[in-house]
């Protein structure tokens, strides 16, 4: 129940501050990526100002057994970096240029995001679908 | 030179990385957007269904309400694309990517950095340089987008 109720206002907290930002914005992400042109530097503000709070949040966790609800808090970071790390992380990063929507824009945009904004969540979820066995072949590769 | 865009930028920015502390601290898990959906779509993260879907539903209703009834924010637009081959074409590529590389711009930008995780750090230079490659490629030298 409680981690229901937290779970949904930390989601709430991070569509306001999405919205806020200009983040759901297609325009100032591509903006951003867009170094050629009129770049538009906000995106840094952003990501520098989430990762403030979260920083702290980490040292209060990292000294904690478990989180306020008694349930567990994720473990050391993983140091083995990995094809699949890599090889997504581009896919990813062309993806998001293409159209300048990344997961959490393009959930908190989905009820002013149109038309466009449908195909594209619903084209996203197809393509985490097509992960499972996108990795098994990736590894296979990799293997081989 | 100081823009409205940045502060605004800025004071999203710390929004965002307060939820992210409060599903730390309160729930124990690192808030991923595409990790909390695509646990959903694959079933893999079914065991905590309940947790991701109010999540979802947060990040969902609170940009609706704000959207409708904040006159700063009404009318509010996402300004993406008529192309819808490249809607499609980037859905896919987010979706397939972001899960191939176990997390996006919250997962390994806003969670990972924080903590100086070698997996978020790498992640992010690589879809950072990937995005603008891709920006630059099919704005300027293409000219589709």
């Amino acid at each position: 129940m409680y981690r229901n109720l937290f779970a949904f206002i930390a989601g709430g907290i991070f569509g306001a501050g999405l919205l806020v930002s200009g983040m759901t914005n297609t325009d100032k992400v591509q903006g951003w990526l867009d170094v050629f042109g009129d770049w538009d530097p906000t995106l840094a503000f952003v990501l520098g100002g989430a990762i403030i709070p979260m920083a702290i949040a980490w040292q209060f966790a990292n000294r904690r057994a478990r989180s306020a609800l008694g349930t567990d808090l994720p473990g050391k970071p993983d140091p083995r970096l990995g094809h699949n790390l890599v090889i997504g992380s581009v896919l990813f990063g062309a993806g998001w240029g293409i159209v300048g929507l990344c997961p959490g824009p393009a959930i908190a945009s989905i009820s002013y995001g149109g038309l466009g904004g449908l195909v594209f969540l619903i084209a996203m979820l197809a393509g985490m679908l097509a992960a499972p066995p996108v990795r098994k072949g990736i590894d296979r590769m990799a293997a081989a | 030179m100081i823009e409205t865009d940045w502060i605004l930028g800025l004071a999203g920015g710390l929004m965002i990385g307060v939820a992210a502390a409060v599903f730390l601290l309160v729930n124990g898990r690192i808030m991923g957007a595409s990790g909390l959906i695509g646990g959903l779509a694959d079933r893999s993260g079914w065991g905590n269904a309940g947790e991701r879907v109010a999540f979802l539903a947060g990040l969902v209703a609170v940009p609706a309400v704000m959207v409708l009834l904040v006159p700063a924010f009404t009318g509010t637009d996402t300004n993406i694309t008529g192309n819808f081959a490249a809607i499609i074409a980037g859905g896919l590529l987010v979706g397939l990517g972001t899960r191939l590389a176990n997390g996006c711009t919250s997962g390994h930008g806003v969670c990972g950095i924080s903590r100086f995780s070698l997996r978020g750090i790498v992640a992010t230079v690589f879809y950072l340089l990937a995005g603008g490659i891709s920006v630059v490629l099919l704005k300027h030298l293409l000219g589709v987008i």
